[in-house]
């Protein structure tokens, strides 16, 4: 056996016995995530469900210059409240989501037959207020529109003649697709997984090493440097790796929990999928550990190099991030940029669409090669004798 | 047998050997004696191949660790200054590894452990986890894992350091059984009492240089002093870090 494999062999089994590296690398994560994302899920299905079905209680200033707005409203369940001395503070305040006010010259405009103006005071910023808001519009306009139609209707004249334009809504996200909506956090969660892995292997393998001082005897072996820290970066990626595939086990049993039934999203995750979405992010893997192996080599001990991985935990989420807040459509180019190009990959293959080959080799290949370069820079660090004896 | 000629080495402005030359023969111990910081670890590294020398020659048996790393390497036994173990390993693991890293069968390494339990005394705890180990538990499992592939060579920093009564006089008659069987030993120590108990020659270290060299009688002649303690103080000038 080489000095790799004999390194290797060293450091997975040393792990496998320290509690804090299996829990923090293998269990965490695919406990954790799920919950997280299940419970959130849950949370916010139940949340959207109650504001919905929430008899809607809405204060009207003003309601005596139009009783009969206010009829209809009461009429479709709307629960009329005394108006507050000051709307705008009460909404400001949170202290209701939503005021509809009724201007004096409601009833003069009425009359005239110029558009009578209500006002819905909200705060769409605010979570809270943006469904009873919602609601309260579309109330207001279905009176709006009943009422245009009855006068263009003793007018003799067809109410359709107001409608020159029919819009009809023809959706063609299937229930798969339409899971994507939720599972946009996968591909996030499975970035930080990919990082957070090896993370703990990544340090004791190095900076522990050098801590503990048995970094010096070890380099005393005829094996080559690149040997002994490829072989550990090899066992960091194994760690990395069989994080990612519990985490996407923990998902595929986890999932059929969701509530989703309601929503009509299929929300499942085939093995088939599971190994299509691993064979993307395998290269991702080699990359966090060259990185995490590279910056906890420069590091004096355990402490050090932990405070540099706060830092490192963000590379994975600014791409994730970039993509959350402005999707993207995927193209060739793309594919080339690391960990970017999985975060598209993975959303393609979760939507069930075929994800070409050449995007797959492209995304590997130049992720693998800058992981590659990584791991070269790191191997040469183990023969600075400054950053590996700094006491010297 | 190691030459050493007109080693030098510096870290960027502090100048840690400069210029030490001194010769090492097998079937006996030679020891660099020196106050802390007189440039004996630095030697040493440079000996076993982890530093590069800035100038000066090295031969272990007729090999040039410079160039020769990996071949050195195999007959070298070191224990250097830092003796860590891995603590989620037993004792066994700990020199098998070191064992199979020099390229060992399995069943080489396991007889060759056997004898090493038996001359180092280390039964109660060779398939303990290394966790907790006493000091003098720790250097013998460093010297195991040292000595696994059987070295011609052996290099000992300061291996007394931090042992009790009992364990140090264990080490000193383990160092005389491998002079008995013709090994070369070179052990660094900043206290008097053991080169004065174990070593054949004397190469005395005082800031990167030899202040003397010789068997304990030719120091104790030249210096003209009754013991090897004052010879000591003599012969470098101060007795600064050497009253241990």
């Amino acid at each position: 056996m080489s000095g790799l494999g004999i390194v290797f062999r060293k450091e997975v089994r040393e792990n496998l016995r320290d509690r804090k590296a299996v829990f923090n690398s293998l269990l965490l994560g695919p406990i954790l995530f799920p919950i997280l994302f299940i419970g959130l899920a849950w949370f916010s299905a139940s949340k959207q469900m109650e504001r919905a079905e929430q008899v809607l209680e809405v204060p009207v200033v003003g309601a005596e210059h139009a009783a009969s707005l206010v009829a209809f409203l009461e009429q479709q369940g709307m629960v009329v409240q005394p108006a507050p001395a000051d709307p705008e503070r009460a909404v400001r305040q949170q202290e209701v989501p939503v005021v509809i006010r009724i201007p004096d010259r409601f009833g003069e405009q009425w009359a005239a037959g110029e558009p009578a103006v209500v006002e819905v005071i909200a705060d769409p910023s605010r979570r809270a207020s943006e469904i009873p808001m919602r609601r309260v519009k579309g109330l207001l306009n279905a009176y709006s529109r009943q009422i245009g139609f009855l006068r263009l209707q003793l007018r003799g004249v067809s109410p359709s003649l107001a409608v020159p334009v029919m819009v009809k809504d023809v959706d063609l996200s299937t229930p798969r697709s339409r899971a994507l909506l939720l599972m946009i956090f996968l591909p996030y969660l499975l970035m930080i997984t990919a990082f957070t892995g090896g993370m703990h292997l990544a340090i004791d393998s190095t900076a522990g090493e050098k801590e503990r001082g048995s970094l010096e005897p070890l380099l005393i072996n005829p094996v080559p440097r690149w040997q002994i820290m490829s072989g550990k970066m090899a066992a960091t990626t194994l760690f990395a790796f069989a994080s990612l595939t519990l985490t996407l086990l923990a998902f595929r049993f986890a999932l059929p929990f969701m509530p989703t039934g309601a929503l009509g999203i299929d929300l499942s995750l085939r093995m088939q999928t599971i190994g299509r979405i691993l064979l993307a992010i395998a290269p991702v893997a080699l990359l966090a550990a060259a990185l995490l192996t590279l910056l906890a080599t420069y590091a004096r001990s355990f402490r050090e190099a932990q405070s540099y991985m706060g830092l490192v935990i963000l590379i994975p989420m600014i791409p994730s991030i970039l993509f959350m807040a402005n999707p993207v459509k995927p193209e060739t180019a793309m594919m080339a940029i690391p960990i970017f190009a999985q975060n598209l990959l993975i959303g393609e293959i979760v939507r069930g669409e075929s994800v070409p080959w050449h995007w797959l080799g492209l995304s590997s290949g130049g992720t693998l090669l800058v992981g590659l370069a990584l791991a070269a820079f790191a191997a040469t660090l183990f023969n600075r004798s400054r950053v590996m004896f700094p006491g010297s | 047998m190691i030459t050493v000629r007109d080693l030098h080495k510096s870290f960027g402005k502090v100048r840690a050997v400069r210029g030490i030359s001194f010769e090492a023969r097998d079937g006996e111990i030679t020891g660099l004696l020196g106050p802390n910081g007189a440039g004996k670890t630095t030697t040493l590294r440079m000996l076993y191949s982890l530093l590069p020398p800035d100038r000066g020659e090295i031969r272990i048996d007729g090999l040039d660790p410079t160039r020769d790393a990996m071949r050195i390497k195999r007959t070298l036994g070191v224990v250097p200054d830092s003796r860590g173990l891995y603590t989620r390993l037993t004792a066994r693991e700990n020199i098998r590894y070191f064992g199979r890293l020099h390229g060992m069968a399995d069943e080489v390494i396991g007889a060759r452990i056997r004898e090493l339990v038996a001359t180092l005394d280390m039964a109660d705890f060779i398939d303990r986890r290394a966790e907790g180990f006493s000091q003098g538990q720790r250097v013998k499992v460093a010297i195991a894992r040292a000595m696994v592939h059987e070295p011609q060579t052996v290099l000992l920093d300061e291996p007394s350091n931090g042992l009790d009564v009992m364990s140090t006089r264990a080490l000193r008659g383990y160092i005389r059984q491998l002079k008995a069987s013709g090994h070369s030993v070179v052990l660094s120590t900043h206290i008097m009492q053991e080169v004065a108990a174990l070593c054949d020659r004397i190469v005395i270290i005082a800031e990167g240089r030899i202040a003397a060299d010789g068997t304990p009688a030719e120091l104790l002649a030249r210096s003209r002093c009754e013991s090897i303690e004052d010879a000591f103080v003599a012969l470098i000038g101060t007795d600064e870090g050497l009253l241990a």
